[in-house]
């Protein structure tokens, strides 16, 4: 008899000597679902239902503390035909695009750097990650003081190394309000990239290394046909994590911008929250938010699949 | 192997020349909150002041902030709110997490799957509806709405990483209990759950780190000044229109910070593995 089924014999004879009830508690699949239940309640009262009560009201025409009235499709028509949404749209995926590209470039560019021997390294990788430690709101603030028009200090330092007073107005002109969200956002997620892909690159064996450095190869082939494809999954992970969120992203826009100058960083969770919050339309609001579902949904679900195949 | 000093300088330059640049980009922010909160007002709205500097260091800012302002109130506020929806979220991602690592049961993996993609809705999506039921069950104005709809975001967080530790932890001493006739919940509380410590702390400071961050929910459900948190009161009541105020804004900024950066460098450890592992296999 194998060690395995002499443990079942041993196993089942204990469950045995329980009483009925406690027996059928020790089955695997009844003990997991009563231990799953309160928390799957929770997540089905508190996500689930809004999930497609947001959906319900994204059909509705719905002034906040009215009862709603079913439109069918006229929130998303009426979406279609606002150019404003449009501008929405284009601005969250250049503003998720170039964000991803930049805290992916540089997160690299930190990860290499910090994979180098040196000293006190744990304290300089603490506090590289501060960025993404402390609270997005307060540090935003900061950046808000950083950039104010009369008495920015990013101003002052252009100024003294020679740009024509009074500097740049980086939250009142459209392109540099842009720019602006765009390098804070960079600011804030350089760090989670930088450590990820650190972990990452400490498990590249070492030997892989030596054996092409044998066979001749330079500093940049190593990088490319070694770092790089060995980093591939994480890379991939931490990017897809990283636009999902900068995709929804809401704190760091309604601090600076409040979406404006006229609309030019407005992103879908900003108008959302414009319309339905200070609009009072609960209906249109939801059908702008849920503009987002389709690329949300998409990006979910193959992240989903790739941390599982992981 | 000998390093001529030439050789030495240029590996202290290859280092340092990156590493020095990262530093300087990722602090400086902190260091502008830091300096503004100790300069006086004379100093900070007058262009001719060399601006790097505090020449005249004052800390009428942070009296003002705590005698003129709610922000220990929101303080408490926040400490509050964070503490109990990471222990709530820890139990409940606890009860999630034991049976995916340890039963073997039909649907196991279409739930493990969804509490995946759960933890990568973003809030957005969810908070006009979620807004309308916290009105409808009249918790608007309540510490409890943010009690309730931190742990949204939290409970699939914590499932998720606490499944990945568990499953790191070997099963034979749950098994030897097992023998010895213990019944499944007798041996995950007294054998199982005091072997996963570090695994609670790592998501423990993560739940707390996000609870300290969240902005969306506590700005939509907290309006009064009574129950806001740090992030909300800041951005709400202490920009307040005339420019005056900078100061308070970052002394404010700089001690919200603090919690959060004091538990974090005692953590930091447990805080990079739990950063790092869902993306690298061990």
């Amino acid at each position: 008899m194998t060690i395995a089924s002499e443990r079942l014999v041993v196993s089942a004879r204990a469950a045995r000597r329980r009483a009925p009830l406690a027996a059928v508690l020790d089955r695997q699949s009844v003990f997991s679902w009563l231990m799953m239940a309160l928390p799957l309640a929770f997540l089905a009262a508190l996500v689930g239902y809004p999930f497609f009560y947001g959906i319900l009201l994204s059909l509705q025409d719905r002034p906040v503390a009215h009862t709603g009235t079913f439109v069918g499709l006229k929130n998303f028509i009426t979406n279609v035909h606002d150019p404003v949404f449009w501008r929405v749209t284009l601005n969250t995926f250049v503003y998720t695009g170039v964000a991803t590209l930049l805290k992916t470039i540089g997160g690299l560019g930190l990860a290499l750097a910090m994979n180098q021997h040196f000293r006190m390294k744990n304290l300089v990788r603490a506090l590289l990650l501060l960025p993404f430690i402390v609270p997005t709101v307060l540090s935003t603030v900061a950046w808000l003081w950083m950039l104010d028009p009369a008495f920015s200090v990013v101003n002052h330092l252009l100024v003294a190394l020679g740009w024509p007073k009074p500097g740049p107005s980086w939250l009142g002109d459209p392109t540099l309000a842009m720019v602006s969200i765009i390098v804070i956002n960079t600011w804030r997620g350089l760090p989670f990239y930088g450590i990820t892909l650190l972990a990452g690159l400490q498990t590249v064996p070492a030997d892989l290394y030596e054996a092409a450095s044998i066979d001749g190869a330079g500093g940049w082939e190593r990088f490319r046909y070694i770092t790089l494809p060995m980093l591939r999954p994480i890379i991939m992970i931490v990017t897809l994590f990283s636009v999902i969120f900068t995709f929804a992203d809401f704190q760091l826009v309604y601090v600076l911008t409040h979406g404006g100058p006229a609309n030019a960083t407005q992103l879908f969770a900003t108008y959302a929250f414009d319309i339905a919050m200070n609009g009072g339309q609960l209906g249109l609001g939801a059908s702008v938010a849920l503009a987002m579902l389709p690329a949300l949904a998409l990006l979910i679900v193959v992240l989903t699949l790739y941390l599982r195949r992981e | 192997m000998v390093v001529s000093g030439q050789g030495r300088l240029r590996q202290a330059i290859r280092v340092w020349l990156p590493i020095g640049f990262f530093l300087v980009v990722a602090l400086f922010p902190f260091y502008w909150m830091a300096i503004t909160s100790i300069k006086p007002n004379s100093e900070l709205y007058n262009k001719n002041v060399m601006p790097l500097i505090v020449h005249a260091p004052t800390l009428k800012h942070y009296v003002d902030l705590l005698t003129k302002s709610s922000f220990l109130l929101w303080t408490w506020n926040t400490m509050l709110v964070a503490v109990v929806a990471t222990a709530i979220s820890l139990i409940l991602g606890t009860m999630l997490a034991y049976p995916l690592a340890r039963m073997r049961f039909a649907g196991s993996s279409l739930i493990a799957m969804t509490i995946a993609a759960i933890y990568l809705v973003p809030q957005p999506l969810l908070f006009i509806p979620l807004a309308d039921v916290i009105n409808h069950l009249h918790l608007g104005n309540t510490l409890t709405s943010v009690i309730l709809t931190y742990p949204t975001m939290l409970v699939p967080f914590c499932a998720w990483l606490l499944l990945g530790y568990f499953k790191t932890v070997p099963k034979e001493l749950e098994e030897a209990a097992r023998i010895d006739g213990a019944s499944r919940l007798q041996t995950m509380w007294t054998i199982f759950l005091p072997l996963c410590v570090p695994g609670f702390i790592s998501a423990g400071i993560f739940a707390f780190t996000l609870s300290q961050n969240e902005f969306l929910y506590a700005l939509i459900f907290l309006t009064k000044s009574s129950v806001r948190t740090v992030p909300v009161g800041v951005i709400a009541e202490l920009i307040r229109g005339d420019v005056f105020y900078w100061g308070q804004l970052m002394a404010g900024a700089l001690l919200g910070s603090i919690p959060v950066a004091i538990i974090y460098s005692f953590f930091v450890e447990h805080y990079v593995a739990g950063l790092t592992a869902g993306s690298v296999k061990a």
